[in-house]
């Protein structure tokens, strides 16, 4: 079963072409890579997934609705959440309100029953922290749900962002190098985490420069470059695809 | 002498933090200015004396049928919050993504515009309010305390609680998330659009509800009064630390303690120099303002 498709997408931006008719489809349940050098517009390619910029041309169908024209809010709604490279959480706001405020959409009351502070109100409120802590909990940040996001260390901060993609409760979660900065220690940890995002059932599509957790943890890769798709398939396909060599290594010259 | 200053100054200190708070909060979200503020809290004046006419005039007088304030509050309110939703759809919205100073001129543009709109429509003159009530006094401790002044500090200070309240709940939590970053705020699920009109309904109610406290304190009211309360309020705002609710509220009962007393122990002629001289010194060793906290400028 395919979750998620893009077709011909394309993104032009003045005159760089920062995506030229890339096409894929997504196995549901399944991890996927997106790799490529750098300004090969894998950035672009989720920001375009995550309704962040709109396409030049092309289509993204998600779980069989075309999605490439919606807001954003939109697209987290229909249950696609992401990280960021540069982590980007709420950083005056609590861990805790940090994975609070992402299931806004999953929870509706209105103003008057917040204001009036009723017991239907109550028991929602206690149920979306209790569902926050259980996010706070499988990412191990249950002893800082009270401190202040922005005073986490570097680590954390990090687990703190996909805790928040989760909680937006998505189908597919889009990961922009989560190992970004990172020793080879915390890149072991980080590689369970994704194991562990998609032990619950979610779809992982990861951008990433560290070859090796690509080549383990991937089911499908997709390789990009320029813009272009030059290669898609499993880790071993990939691999020795002669035009992933090239583009990450230059051009073999004849002696 | 000094607590009945400081009560005075409370009086109208709570009136500024009421007024700044809709500025504080439209920066915290838009980093815009909203000149146009003021003009809100004017209108929420005028609507006063309109609505309280109305019902004077069905024979509701305040005197026996004590709910016709309340009525006209709640109306006030109404109109007010539905000006400042149309403001931000109608001039703010679509320079979205303009440069910083294109919204700035826009909300320049609005302010002028409602101002000669309220003195075509209602004259250049003075306006009277109706009826002056809580004309009682209330002796306490030293201190001559009018009802009319108990009921505008105890109206800010339960304004103020309810707007902390509010920030702990998920609408609340969704505006603290889209002030600090609305393109995160839009990725986790939260309509920022929904987010903005809601901050423009909120902040134009408190100036609503400040403009007809002030309209009744001073009894007195014309077209050109949003301009002076506008700055005051603007500078309670910064002295706080602009984008902060907490620091809109502590920004807005200082200057006005600092203005009653400036007024009642050096001289009442330079009411209005005071305010902008602690500005200025504040500014100059915390340009972030007192509760402000420092930030980055965003990428």
């Amino acid at each position: 079963m395919f979750v998620l498709e893009a077709r011909e997408l394309t993104k032009h931006f003045g005159g760089l072409k920062a995506l030229e008719a890339v096409s894929f489809k997504v196995k549901e349940g399944a991890i996927h890579s997106i790799i490529g050098p750098n300004g090969a517009g894998k950035t672009t390619l989720f920001n375009c997934l995550t309704g962040v910029t709109r396409p030049t041309r092309g289509s993204i169908h998600f779980s069989g609705q075309e999605i490439s024209r919606l807001q954003p809010h939109e697209v987290a709604e229909l249950g696609i959440a992401r990280t960021f490279q540069n982590i980007r959480l709420f950083p005056e706001m609590t861990v805790m309100e940090n994975v609070m405020v992402a299931q806004h959409t999953r929870t509706k009351y209105g103003l008057l029953s917040a204001v009036l502070r009723g017991s239907s109100f109550m028991s929602k409120e206690r149920a979306v922290r209790e569902k926050g802590f259980e996010y706070l909990e499988l990412m191990g940040l249950e002893d800082h749900a009270e401190a202040l996001a922005g005073n986490l260390p570097y680590g954390s901060q990090r687990r703190l962002e996909i805790a928040r993609a989760l909680a937006t409760e998505p189908k597919i979660i889009l990961l922009d190098e989560p190992t970004a900065g990172m020793n080879p220690m915390e890149t072991l940890e980080v590689m369970d985490l994704i194991r562990k995002v998609k032990g619950l059932g979610k779809t992982v599509i990861l951008i990433e420069h560290d070859m090796k957790l690509v080549m383990g943890i991937s089911e499908w890769i997709l390789v990009l470059d320029h813009g272009v798709g030059i290669a898609e398939g499993s880790p071993e396909e990939v691999r020795n695809d002669p035009l992933v060599i090239e583009a990450y290594l230059g051009r073999e010259t004849t002696h | 002498m000094l607590l009945q200053q400081l009560i005075n100054g409370l009086t109208l200190g709570g009136v500024y933090a009421i007024i700044a708070l809709g500025y504080t909060m439209v920066y915290g979200i838009l980093e815009l200015i909203n000149f146009a503020h003021g003009e809100i809290y004017m209108l929420g004046a005028y609507l006063g004396i309109i609505f309280l006419g109305i019902f004077t005039s069905l024979g509701l007088t305040a005197a026996n049928f004590p709910l016709a304030l309340l009525l006209t509050v709640l109306m006030t309110v109404l109109f007010c919050s539905a000006y400042g939703f149309t403001m931000e759809k109608v001039a703010y919205k679509p320079l979205r993504n303009a440069p910083r100073l294109s919204p700035l001129i826009s909300a320049i543009g609005v302010s002028i515009f409602l101002q000669n709109y309220v003195m075509l429509t209602q004259g250049a003159t003075d306006k009277v309010f109706p009826y002056r009530y809580g004309e009682t006094h209330i002796r306490f401790l030293s201190v001559d305390l009018t009802a009319l002044q108990a009921a505008i500090i105890i109206t800010s200070a339960l304004l103020m609680t309810g707007l902390h309240l509010f920030q702990k709940t998920r609408m609340g939590k969704a505006m603290r998330a889209t002030a600090q970053d609305k393109t995160m705020a839009a990725l986790v699920g939260i309509n920022v659009d929904t987010i903005i009109s809601m901050t423009f309904i909120i902040g134009a109610g408190l100036a609503a509800v400040a403009g007809i406290m002030v309209a009744s304190y001073y009894g007195i009211v014309n077209y050109s009064i949003g301009y002076m309360a506008g700055i005051k309020a603007f500078t309670a705002a910064v002295l706080g630390g602009i984008g902060s609710i907490p620091g809109a509220m502590l920004g807005g009962i200082l200057l006005g303690l600092i203005e009653s007393i400036g007024a009642a122990y050096i001289s009442s002629e330079y009411k209005d120099v005071y305010a902008f001289i602690v500005l200025l010194i504040i500014l100059l060793i915390r340009p972030s303002g007192i509760l402000g906290g420092y930030s980055e400028e965003k990428v």
